[in-house]
């Protein structure tokens, strides 16, 4: 008996933040289209969302691309097909991988700080200063980040990805022989821009929207204390991650991205 | 006039404030019931001074007051203002003639001191850059505080700098109401007592309502029109006088406790 109330009292949570999350979401999307546009605000997001990350993104971007060229020469060398790595490489990134690991990398760095630095804001009062300054906080503090998120997200996508392909490159033709002109061609004979580089770059956005939407939700709900700004964070990253690799099989299906 | 110059005016010729009341406000956390049916005035143009013991509310009361919380019942006004009937946006309107010091501050901790005083300025007003610097540098060395400190960032203040910058902030655009969080815990004698003068100053020049949250017995009766006694999840309220001769012991042993009785005397507050 406690078993299904306590199944059913989580149900009714889960309706209940799902409703506010709604409601938030359509609070910042509405505030984002309303003046003052605080673009001294965005500009430092998009500095601290987009510039500071690029280290992590272009090393894990190489790394990935190196792992794909090696496991895809490996296994396309069983059936001869040596030639067509340059395309492996270049789809998995485009459609699949790039977008994807770049949601997840900028979950854990950037939207793991947005959430910590809302959450700090909130436990120390500053969210209910603005307000008695009579700001609004969802027009000074969440709606830049979450802006600066869905921008940054497709930029840094499409940098994870060509540093993806360069290291794919510097494997399978420096490192496995492959011909350099047969990778390339191959490369560009099989992406095609509008399903596959179009589609990427959309997927992107996708992602930066959700982890945009969650990072500052949770930052802004986080309860007033050093565990609950804790707690908000690792939430971040916990939401944000499955709820991007969801979306990701929805997004795919759906639309053949 | 240009309207940089009506910006100053406006901002230097606020109207006096009006009457804060609460009329059988009911408040509570969860099951935790903070006022059960609270009825209270604040005079307008005064300086009341809110006593209670810790955990009775009276952080809850000015943040009724800001909007920032919600009564469960009863009514909150501010000036002709009805806050319960207020949508988001009035309430903004309503916090345009708030100033609120925080007990902790809430500076915008990546902004330097003086980003953080020309914060409501800048959000508020069309004052130049000169006429706000200006502004931001009157304003701190009327706290105590000099103009070379406001490139400091709130992580490398003390705790009383920390307050002396929150109400500098607070009375920055000339509020007509004033809400504040205990100006005075944290700060030495002397700072305390400029804080309390320049508190009284404000009062007297500009007509600001004052509500005050504070500890400290002998400053209470120094500078309060009105006091304010939470006890019970009620209130008791009245001149510090009447309050001194409450014949509810709580009250009574509340208002009297560490008192200077020079100060009672000045006060003319019968023994």
């Amino acid at each position: 008996m406690k078993a299904i109330q306590n199944l059913g009292f989580s149900a009714l949570n889960f309706v209940e933040q799902l409703g506010r999350f709604t409601a938030f979401s359509g609070s910042a999307m509405l505030q984002a289209l309303r003046p003052p546009f605080r673009m001294g605000v965005f500009f430092d997001e998009l500095y601290k969302l987009g510039v500071l990350s690029l280290v992590i993104i272009c090393v894990s971007g190489a790394a990935v691309g190196a792992v794909l060229a090696l496991q895809g020469y490996n296994t396309l060398q069983r059936f001869g097909a040596t030639d067509s790595l340059g395309a492996v490489v270049g789809i998995s990134l485009l459609r699949e991988l790039g977008p994807v690991l770049t949601a997840l990398l900028a979950t854990g760095r950037a939207g793991s700080a947005t959430t910590a630095e809302i959450g700090t804001m909130v436990a120390t009062e500053q969210l209910d200063g603005l307000r008695m300054m009579a700001v609004n906080p969802m027009s000074f503090v969440v709606v830049p980040r979450l802006l600066a998120m869905i921008v940054v997200m497709p930029l840094l996508s499409a940098l994870f990805i060509t540093c993806g392909m360069g290291g794919g490159y510097l494997v399978g033709v420096s490192l496995m022989g492959v011909d350099g002109g047969r990778y390339m061609s191959n490369l560009y004979a099989n992406v095609d821009f509008h399903e596959d580089v179009v589609g990427s770059l959309v997927k992107a956005v996708v992602f930066g929207v959700v982890v945009g939407l969650i990072s500052t939700w949770r930052g802004f709900t986080s309860k007033p204390n050093s565990a609950g700004v804790s707690a908000a964070t690792t939430s971040t990253v916990v939401t944000a991650s499955v709820t991007v690799l969801l979306l990701d099989y929805i997004v795919t299906a759906l639309w053949g991205i | 006039m240009s309207a940089n110059g009506q910006d100053g005016a406006q901002v230097a010729q606020r109207g006096r404030g009006g009457e804060v009341a609460f009329d059988h406000v009911r408040m509570a956390f969860g099951s935790r019931v903070i006022f059960d049916d609270l009825t209270c005035r604040f005079p307008a143009g005064q300086i009341s001074v809110i006593l209670g013991g810790s955990g009775s509310g009276k952080s809850t009361l000015l943040r009724l007051i800001g909007g920032l919380l919600h009564p469960r019942a009863g009514h909150v006004r501010v000036g002709d203002k009805e806050l319960t009937t207020l949508a988001e946006r009035g309430l903004y309107a309503v916090r345009e003639q708030i100033g609120m010091m925080f007990q902790a501050g809430a500076l915008l901790d990546s902004f330097s001191v003086y980003d953080n005083l020309a914060f409501p300025l800048r959000e508020h007003t069309r004052l130049s850059e000169a006429e706000i610097r200006e502004r931001v540098h009157a304003k701190l060395t009327a706290v105590g505080l000099s103009a070379d400190e406001d490139r400091l960032l709130p992580g490398q203040l003390s705790g009383g700098m920390l307050k002396r910058v929150a109400l500098a902030r607070a009375i920055i655009r000339d509020p007509q109401y004033l809400l504040c969080d205990e100006p005075f815990s944290g700060l030495d004698t002397i700072s305390a007592r400029r804080i309390e003068n320049l508190l009284k100053d404000l009062n007297r020049s500009l007509g600001v309502t004052m509500i005050v949250i504070s500890h400290d017995v002998p400053s209470t009766l120094r500078m309060a029109d009105h006091v304010l006694v939470l006890v019970r999840k009620a209130a008791v309220q009245g001149t510090p006088s009447e309050l001194r001769a409450s014949k509810d012991p709580l009250v009574a042993n509340l208002i009297s406790a560490d008192v200077d009785e020079a100060v009672l005397t000045a006060k003319g507050v019968e023994g």
